[in-house]
């Protein structure tokens, strides 16, 4: 608390209110403005921002409910959306908890071990993260190719082969979970395995029950990451039945006929679970941020 | 930090638990099983030719062998399956790519030359001057086909020939045919029955005696199929019809006629730094590439700057004692970050539309002006700037906050006391102290941006496009994407090319990383 305060706090307390609430409204604007198109009648985005003409349709059909309209006319839904909700939760809950899995184990040697080669392998795990899996599409689209002629589900246009391909994205995770696992003092770890445990079994039965906190953050980053992840998923998948959301999503805007209203119930329908779970989890997740590049 | 008892060399605890013991041959069988599994991998992509990807699992089975079978290397038992999930999908497409940078690789340069070679062997063509005149004979319920030699032939050779019945044609089978001497008895049909019957017959293959295969080649005659390839000793091919030969070329990777006219399909060859000088000299591509890459570090560089300023000066004041309020702006303000992004760039792209776009609307009834935001290089790009920003800032935001709280609150009572405004505290405090931590921050920020495919596909996908580029390129592509549209949207998918710039985006992207690590003293 600061003792010694300027003149004028009042008219400058109310000139930050100001700005603050002009800026929350710029950024909540689109996604009011969205909330509101989901409801609207017709496919078209102009209008007030509260819907002269509530309608029910687009949420229907955004449930895949055949909508019957006043003059009789029946819309049946346009795409898949809870099919391609179900396929993008299928693929990030398998992928998360694999990277998880992984990212846990080493993290867990990285942080307590000593052993060859450990400084370079984590300073060359951070340098080959950061090139974007998009320029490796080529090779990844060749890979699962082949892979697929020998191994069907590990194919083209199957989830496994999405699955696994998510697998390379570890490292970020691994640093996340090595820096929680350095602030846990080792000694406890150290009493067990004086006593008789394994190194596994010191990890398993000491560490993990003390890291759930972070290990639900990783899982969420990473669930989060998986939902959102577009160019391998639009490369990958080619069947509308096989699609996630995020490659899906994108067909409601055709160049010619956009389909204003349906897009946004399905964008809402889609986007609200996640958002909500982001903004539980903000608190550790901007912690999770830094944590990478700042610590140590 | 310790070293594993068994990375020392000690000898093993032998646990007398039998759940233990069990446990143990549970793990060897386990590894066993995998290892058997990639060598399977190894010997199937090694027997169909491709030997990239048997090196990729012989790599990885060997190295799960060793490092689950010797004790030593227990430490290394933890992080292997990373390792390997980062070797496979990360690592080995990394040097795959490097690889086909040096190829030709492309929608025109793709099977193996084999499969070109299997496909022109394949190839088959009718032979016209030994073509059958044919007729339909229907004797009682049973439909024949009767043939007649048009030309006169090699004395021996059956000059006229009759099928069996047509109603015992097998499908995919082709029919027999035998030689006769005379007109087989029946009614003789007209052209129209053979126009009502015509699909059946044009999927109709007669065999003769000989092997021959004849095929329908008009509503009169059928003539013989020929393989139109022969192969040579040599590894070229002589086109039956002609007599003229075909000689592969490895340096194109395509077979060449003697006029030196390339015939496609073709196959990938190593074509050593053509795609990288083409990159530099061709003036076609080496246009609209400089004009994206400038562009990509316009882009990257602006981006940050712009979040970084909104982000700064939130953060300042959400840092603020005497503000109420501040967790319900904080939640909304990190709203654009929590929405997924493939969901807040459609919505966008919606506001944005020139014709019936919300903005659009605003900018009409406020200012009277609509500008083209998707057709006007300059607004295309604003409008990425934009949307970037909006995008981008809450994560500056959260990185400031964080790093504000860790300013020593006893500067700002100094500096009340020595008369400085809240400017002041900013920009001679707050700003000098944070920006060191931050460095690194920022320049994975940049590296993020500098690679930012989503924003750029889901929004604009690159256009409007660069005019006169032999590639497909867009004004407001960055790298990443253009290496896309090269890979995989336009019809001749280059991927040699696409791979050589993606090399160069790697480069640029290690060097940056590598400046992050100097300048964030990451300790490990």
């Amino acid at each position: 608390m600061a003792m010694v305060q300027p003149r004028s706090i009042r008219t400058r307390k109310l000139g930050a209110h100001l700005a603050l609430l002009g800026f929350v409204s710029l950024v909540v604007f689109p996604l009011l403005l969205v909330i509101s198109i989901s409801f609207r009648e017709g496919n078209f985005a102009t209008g007030s921002l509260i819907p002269e003409r509530f309608s029910l349709e687009h949420w229907a059909l955004a449930f895949g409910i055949p909508w019957e309209r006043a003059d009789g006319t029946v819309v049946q839904p346009p795409f898949p959306v809870l099919l391609w909700l179900w396929n993008s939760i299928k693929v990030a809950l398998a992928s998360s908890l694999m990277i998880l899995a992984l990212s846990t184990t080493s993290a867990y040697a990285f942080a307590r071990m000593r052993f060859a080669g450990k400084a370079p392998i984590l300073k060359g795990m951070l340098i080959f993260q950061m090139f974007p899996a998009v320029l490796s599409l080529v090779a990844l689209y060749a890979l699962f190719d082949r892979l697929g002629q020998l191994v069907p589900w590990l194919g083209l246009n199957t989830h496994g082969a999405l699955i696994l391909a998510s697998l390379g994205a570890v490292a970020l995770h691994i640093w996340t979970i090595k820096g929680y696992f350095e602030s846990i003092d080792g000694s406890l770890e150290e009493a067990a395995m004086v006593d008789g445990a394994s190194t596994w079994q010191a990890f398993y039965h000491i560490l993990l029950p003390l890291s759930v906190p972070i290990l639900m953050v990783v899982f969420i980053l990473a669930f989060i990451m998986s939902i959102m992840e577009y160019p391998m998923a639009s490369v990958l998948l080619l069947d509308e039945d096989k699609l996630t959301l995020a490659v899906g999503a994108q067909q409601y805007l055709a160049e010619h006929n956009p389909r204003w209203g349906d897009f946004a119930a399905a964008a809402v329908l889609s986007g609200l679970p996640i958002t909500l779970a982001f903004l539980l989890c903000q608190r550790w997740i901007a912690g999770g941020l830094t944590a990478g590049g700042v610590k140590g | 930090m310790f070293v594993t008892n068994a990375s020392r060399g000690l000898p093993r605890h032998r646990s007398r638990a039998p759940a233990e013991r069990y446990r143990r041959w549970a793990m060897r069988a386990l590894t066993a099983l995998l290892v058997l599994g990639t060598l399977w991998l190894v010997v199937a992509f090694q027997l169909r030719g491709q030997w990239m990807f048997s090196l990729l699992f012989l790599v990885l089975g060997a190295s799960l062998a060793i490092v689950f079978g010797k004790r030593q290397l227990m430490s290394h038992r933890y992080i292997f399956p990373a390792l390997a999930g980062m070797g496979v999908f990360v690592i080995f497409p990394l040097i795959y790519t490097i690889g086909i940078s040096f190829s030709n690789y492309s929608s025109s340069n793709l099977l193996s030359e084999e499969r070109v070679r299997a496909q022109f062997l394949g190839q088959t063509y009718q032979a016209e001057g030994q073509a059958f005149d044919f007729r339909l004979v229907r004797d009682g319920n049973r439909t024949r086909l009767y043939l007649e030699a048009e030309a006169s032939g090699v004395a021996g050779e059956a000059r006229q020939l009759v099928s069996r019945p047509l109603a015992q044609a097998v499908e995919g089978q082709p029919l027999a045919v035998e030689p006769t001497q005379a007109t087989p008895s029946g009614e003789v049909l007209g052209i129209r029955e053979v126009i009502a019957n015509r699909e059946l017959l044009e999927a109709l293959s007669l065999v003769m005696p000989d092997g021959t295969e004849l095929q329908m080649a008009g509503l009169r005659s059928f003539a013989p199929i020929l393989p139109r390839f022969e192969a040579n000793p040599d590894g070229s091919l002589t086109d039956l019809r002609d007599g003229t030969t075909l000689t592969p070329n490895q340096e194109t990777g395509f077979f060449v006629t003697e006029q030196g006219e390339r015939l496609t399909p073709g196959w990938p060859v190593a074509v050593g730094l053509d795609n990288y000088t083409k990159i530099f000299t061709d003036p076609d591509i080496r246009g609209p590439f400089l004009q994206i890459f400038v562009w990509t570090f316009v882009f990257a560089g602006l981006t940050v700057v712009f979040t970084l300023a909104v982000g700064f000066t939130l953060a300042a004041l959400l840092q603020w004692d005497q503000l109420k309020g501040k967790a319900v702006y904080r939640t909304l303000l990190i709203l654009p970050y929590a929405v997924p992004a493939f969901i807040s760039i459609l919505i966008f792209k919606g506001m944005f539309n020139q014709n019936h776009g919300e903005i659009n609307l605003i900018l009409e009834n406020l200012f009277g002006i609509s500008p083209d935001w998707f057709t006007d290089p300059a607004m295309a790009r604003t409008m990425l700037l934009i949307v970037n920003t909006w995008l981008g800032y809450p994560y500056m935001l959260l990185l400031c906050m964080g790093l504000i709280q860790s300013v020593p609150n006893d500067l700002y009572e100094a500096s009340a006391v020595d008369g400085g405004g809240p400017l002041t505290n900013m920009w001679r405090i707050t700003l000098p102290l944070i920006l060191k931590p931050l460095t690194p921050l920022l320049i994975a920020a940049f590296a993020f941006n500098f690679n930012n495919f989503v924003l750029i596909a889901l929004l604009t996908g690159g256009k409007p496009d660069i005019l006169g580029a032999s590639t497909p390129a867009g004004t407001t592509d960055l790298l990443v994407s253009y290496t896309y549209r090269i890979a995989f949207q336009d019809a001749g998918q280059n991927f040699g090319l696409a791979a050589a710039i993606a090399t160069l985006i790697f480069l640029l992207v290690v060097g940056l990383s590598w400046l992050n690590l100097r300048l964030s003293k990451v300790k490990v």
